[in-house]
């Protein structure tokens, strides 16, 4: 079993590192866009971008994290690859927890490095650049898991992948509270309440996700 | 081959609202093949993936000793990746060492990626998925389909093969399928 899901996330990390949709390489650029237009929009007032570029980061590490929601899922349960695995006794919900993990490497690390050159963009001190980098290491996972789960939901719908990030982002919105929030407060509880959604988000997703692919069968 | 049976008792399928067939019973020890006939849309394919216990029957139950091992229109290979590698995924999954590439008439398209080869060439790669699995069950829906001739022998061989080492084969097929000692079932028989 073991080897198995050894198997499945080497495979996992290959598409979604190296797949031909950009990889990884398209959300951490996105993300570098995101926040050096946020100058431009708001005016290069320094205080003001410290001031609001923790939550600039935030969102944009949000919007960066849907990117890949529509090749999470769907194109697996399409080209019978769930079915083969239930036949050899793997489960949904393993290969979710696996795509999870996957998921969070491909964008969770590569977005807390790009965070560097964006906190140098927005000018944050190295304060608010500690609290940023420690609330996405806990709040990236609960994204990962929120976005599989998400794009199982929505899998084989019509539209499934505009709907997926409308699904996600309200969803979202007690990561980016708390998240976002410990910038405002300093604190490290806002951290620890990101990393609990998290943890909450990365409990469901499995079964939650499992379920519906198990339901999208027929 | 660990040993292997599948028997199913009064199965129905539904489709929607709409009952597809009723009251199917079979039953099938080590080395025996079945092939499942009748018209398109009568439910082959349905009744397959309940023997497979992917989908759920309407009534009846299943019963299956031995890994299943199933081919359908999908070969579950990744489409950018080149053959080689889309197999070797498998081969990972199933512990297996080869997958007979030579004899399927693979061994040139390794290099290949799967997107580019033909309806015949991905199904001798399905094929080649499936000897490495190992399973004794094996479910075939519409396994001959955009084969070739020597394919199509190949496959039937293939199939022979199988059952002589103890192995289930299950057919679904409107199309003939050559096979020692097959039984047939008409579909049409219990259609409701």
């Amino acid at each position: 079993m073991i080897a198995r899901l050894g198997a499945l996330l080497r495979r996992d990390l290959g598409l979604l590192l190296f797949g031909r949709r950009g990889g990884t390489v398209l959300p951490v650029l996105f993300f570098l866009a995101v926040a050096m237009l946020f100058p431009f929009a708001v005016g290069p007032e320094p205080q003001l971008l410290s001031r609001t570029g923790g939550g600039v980061i935030w969102v944009a590490a949000l919007l960066a994290a849907i990117l890949p929601l529509d090749r999470l899922i769907e194109p697996d349960i399409e080209l019978g690859f769930f079915d083969q695995w239930a036949l050899r006794g793997i489960s949904e919900e393993w290969v979710v927890a696996v795509r999870v993990l996957a998921h969070w490497l491909s964008f969770g690390p590569p977005l807390m490095l790009a965070s560097l050159i964006a906190a140098a963009l927005l000018g944050l001190d190295g304060v608010s650049l500690r609290t940023v980098e420690l609330g996405l290491l806990a709040g990236t996972p609960g994204l990962a898991a929120l976005g599989v789960t998400v794009a199982a939901l929505t899998a084989g719908l019509r539209g499934g992948t505009a709907l997926a990030g409308l699904l996600v982002i309200p969803l979202a919105v007690p990561l980016l509270i708390f998240g976002a929030g410990s910038l405002a407060t300093g604190g490290d509880s806002g951290i620890a309440l990101t990393g609990a959604v998290s943890l909450v988000l990365l409990a469901i997703a499995p079964f939650a996700a499992g379920a519906a692919i198990r339901g999208a069968r027929g | 081959m660990q040993g292997c049976s599948l028997a199913a008792d009064d199965l129905a399928c539904r489709r929607g609202d709409r009952l597809l067939f009723a009251g199917l019973s079979l039953s099938l020890a080590a080395g025996e093949a079945l092939h499942i006939l009748g018209a398109n849309g009568i439910g082959k394919s349905s009744l397959l993936r309940i023997l497979a216990g992917l989908l759920a029957p309407f009534a009846g139950t299943v019963a299956r000793t031995g890994d299943v091992g199933l081919i359908d229109e999908r070969p579950a290979l990744d489409p950018h990746q080149p053959l080689a590698r889309a197999l070797a995924f498998w081969q990972r999954m199933d512990g297996a060492a080869d997958n007979a590439l030579a004899r399927l008439g693979l061994a040139h398209l390794t290099d290949v990626p799967v997107r580019y080869l033909s309806t015949g060439q991905k199904k001798r790669a399905a094929l080649a998925r499936l000897l490495g699995q190992a399973a004794p069950v094996w479910l075939l829906d519409e396994p001959l389909n955009g084969l070739d001739r020597d394919a199509v022998r190949l496959a039937q061989a293939l199939a022979a093969e199988h059952c002589a080492a103890g192995g289930i084969c299950v057919v679904a097929s409107h199309q003939g399928f050559a096979l020692p000692g097959m039984r047939t079932l008409a579909l049409a028989d219990y259609a409701a």
